[in-house]
């Protein structure tokens, strides 16, 4: 009896608790999007800064994802399967992104290519546009989500060990082939989640795109600055209009994520 | 000779994992490397495969240096401990893979596989995988897939370690027919000294990283080179104070010695055979073994261990019997050397 009695205390705390920070928020966001019509919802949506601001985020979504889950395959193959001096440093240091302020990560990239940065006289001479361009808001968004990809990896591979590759290489198999024939099917599921979940932190990235980014609208602006723009000119609609597509995004995300957590979690048994 | 090491040298921080080792091996042969954990023996075997490379010395295969050669060009098979099986590829794809990356053409690779499932009897089990598997039919796919390629030299590192005893017996003699059959030259390491001794043609036995003995099984049971050699081969009981036993004189040089189960007789007071050459004992306890009984014995303040067959006459806990000890190995840091009973005449008592 007792027992039952916790067990619901917690269901409906746990339950009320979600509802009030996550839920109710989220249906905010509808709600006043929503607010003056599906006319106004649509035009904020449709209008062309938003939908430069969309593309962009998008398109920096895309290479970071790219970038990330290639040097994330690499790293956890590295740290998982070799032994050498220096790993538990390199360990710690992927893990960085995930203890530092993205602020800050925004900040370094501005004193090193930046105006006042030691590599900006180079790219000046060579005429390469790193900060308040597309470059440098990829560069933040890699930086700040490094780590997903490696960080599901590593523990999958140390998990599985070398013997099968050993085996394989022993055989005379290449690399490549090693990694498409007996790595790769062991990591698959483990790797697309943590594409997911890359994904999904690229998209809305906002504290260190904000800095690199220079807010020029139709340029550099990515969906989360737009946003912000939109609030802070008082188009509250307009701002929670867009703020939806994010989110709708997220929710699509979310599910992803649910299906392929379900099919790891099989895969392990 | 066919596989030959010469003085190689392996050190892993502080860990010397092989000292000096040098040996070789004929073709067809099938070798135990034995030792106890720690001793270097699967360094030796990875060494010779490639996965290692030694500090220095040399390592031959059929007249040829292959220390600059990658494993994969070294015409090796290797069977791991753990099997190492490709978990996400049936059994048929499994033994198929080294094929494969050989680039052999597709009819061929079907039937060389299906021939290799023949030879381990595992027909109709191809689509499975891995985990579908018993430890001794993962074991099995694990041996044809390390032959697939016609290797030239097959290794084989604690084949049987992660199988349950009752397979175990059961594979060891599978594992020694197949491999006669095949005729391949093999080297496997193993830590059990039954295995080796039931297994393999030839024995060498490794210690922290040297060679102790090479020989073949019944050579090194009946004339142990070292001491490590003779405690480790065949099951031994270690005596401080051996001149007490009657018929063994204390020598100064060998302050202790190694006595065998078999090498210990028990008989009734009353059935004393060889007066001259026995001593009173007591039998301590009794142990039932299944197929026979471990007397534990107590001669004159000398603890002993033999087995005595349930045929024979019965005995009681506490009983004083008649021990006759045949034999008995003297040794000391270095040396070791065999001794007969003095007092035991008669040459007709005892064979190995």
């Amino acid at each position: 009896m007792r027992q039952k009695l916790v067990k619901w205390l917690l269901i409906v705390l746990g339950t009320a608790f979600l509802g009030v920070m996550l839920v109710l928020p989220l249906a905010t966001v509808l709600v006043y999007a929503l607010r003056q019509g599906w006319e106004t919802f649509s035009q904020a949506i449709a209008e062309e800064y938003a939908i430069k601001a969309l593309n962009l985020t998008l398109l920096a979504t895309f290479i970071t994802v790219i970038v990330n889950t290639t040097f994330g395959v690499f790293a956890a193959w590295a740290i998982s399967k070799f032994q050498f001096r220096g790993k538990q440093v390199l360990t710690a240091l992927i893990d960085i992104p995930f203890s530092i302020s993205p602020i800050i990560a925004g900040l370094v990239f501005i004193l090193v290519f930046g105006r006042i940065g030691w590599a900006y006289p180079l790219l000046e001479a060579w005429n390469i546009k790193i900060v308040f361009a597309l470059p440098g808001i990829v560069l933040a968004t890699i930086f700040v989500t490094f780590p997903f990809v490696s960080r599901e990896l590593i523990p999958l591979m140390e998990a599985q060990g070398s013997d099968e590759e050993e085996a394989a290489a022993l055989m005379g198999a290449k690399g490549l082939l090693i990694f498409r024939k007996v790595t790769l099917p062991h990591i698959k599921w483990g790797l697309l989640y943590g594409v997911i979940l890359c994904t999904a932190r690229a998209l809305g990235e906002f504290g260190a795109v904000s800095v690199v980014s220079g807010h020029l609208r139709g340029q550099t602006n990515t969906l989360p600055l737009h946003v912000e723009i939109l609030f802070n000119e008082f188009k509250l609609t307009a701002a929670f209009a867009v703020s939806s597509i994010l989110v709708l995004i997220a929710v699509i995300i979310l599910i992803l994520r649910n299906i392929v957590e379900y099919r790891v979690k099989r895969e392990e048994r | 000779m066919y596989v030959e090491l010469q003085d190689i040298n392996k050190r892993f921080g502080t860990y010397q994992a092989a000292d000096h080792v040098s040996f070789s091996i004929e073709k067809g042969k099938l070798i135990g490397l034995l030792g106890p954990s720690g001793s270097g023996k699967t360094t030796i075997l990875r060494m010779i495969a490639g996965l290692e490379i030694p500090d220095s010395g040399d390592i031959l295969i059929d007249g040829r240096r292959v220390n600059d050669l990658p494993a994969s060009k070294r015409g090796i098979g290797f069977v791991f401990q753990n099997y190492a099986l490709f978990r996400y590829m049936t059994v048929f794809d499994n033994i198929a893979f080294g094929l494969e990356v050989q680039k052999k053409d597709k009819a061929y690779i079907r039937q060389r596989v299906n021939e290799l499932i023949k030879l381990i009897g595992l027909e109709g089990l191809e689509k499975r995988h891995p985990h579908q598997l018993s430890g001794g039919q993962k074991q099995r796919v694990a041996f044809a897939r390390a032959l697939a390629p016609s290797p030239q030299l097959l290794l084989l590192d604690e084949p049987f370690a992660a199988i349950d005893a009752k397979v175990r017996k059961e594979l060891r003699t599978w594992l020694r027919e197949t491999i006669n059959k095949v005729g391949i030259t093999s080297i496997f390491v193993t830590h059990d000294q039954e295995e080796a001794v039931e297994v393999a043609d030839e024995i060498i036995i490794t210690n922290s990283g040297y060679i102790e003995q090479i020989g073949s099984p019944a050579d090194i049971y009946k004339n142990p080179a070292t001491p490590f050699a003779a405690k480790f081969i065949g099951e031994s009981i270690v005596v401080e104070n051996y001149g007490r036993l009657h018929g063994f004189e204390e020598d100064r040089s060998y302050d202790r010695a190694v006595i065998r189960p078999e090498f210990v007789r028990v008989t009734k007071k009353e059935q004393e055979l060889y007066p001259h050459a026995s001593k009173r004992g007591t039998v301590e306890d009794i142990l039932f073994r299944g197929n026979m009984l471990e007397l534990r014995l107590n001669v004159d303040g000398v603890k002993l261990i033999t087995y005595r067959s349930l045929e024979d006459a019965p005995l009681a806990v506490g009983e004083e019997v008649s021990v006759l000890i045949y034999r008995l190995y003297l040794y000391n840091n270095h040396q070791v050397r065999l001794v007969e009973n003095a007092a035991f005449q008669s040459s007709d008592a005892f064979a190995i």
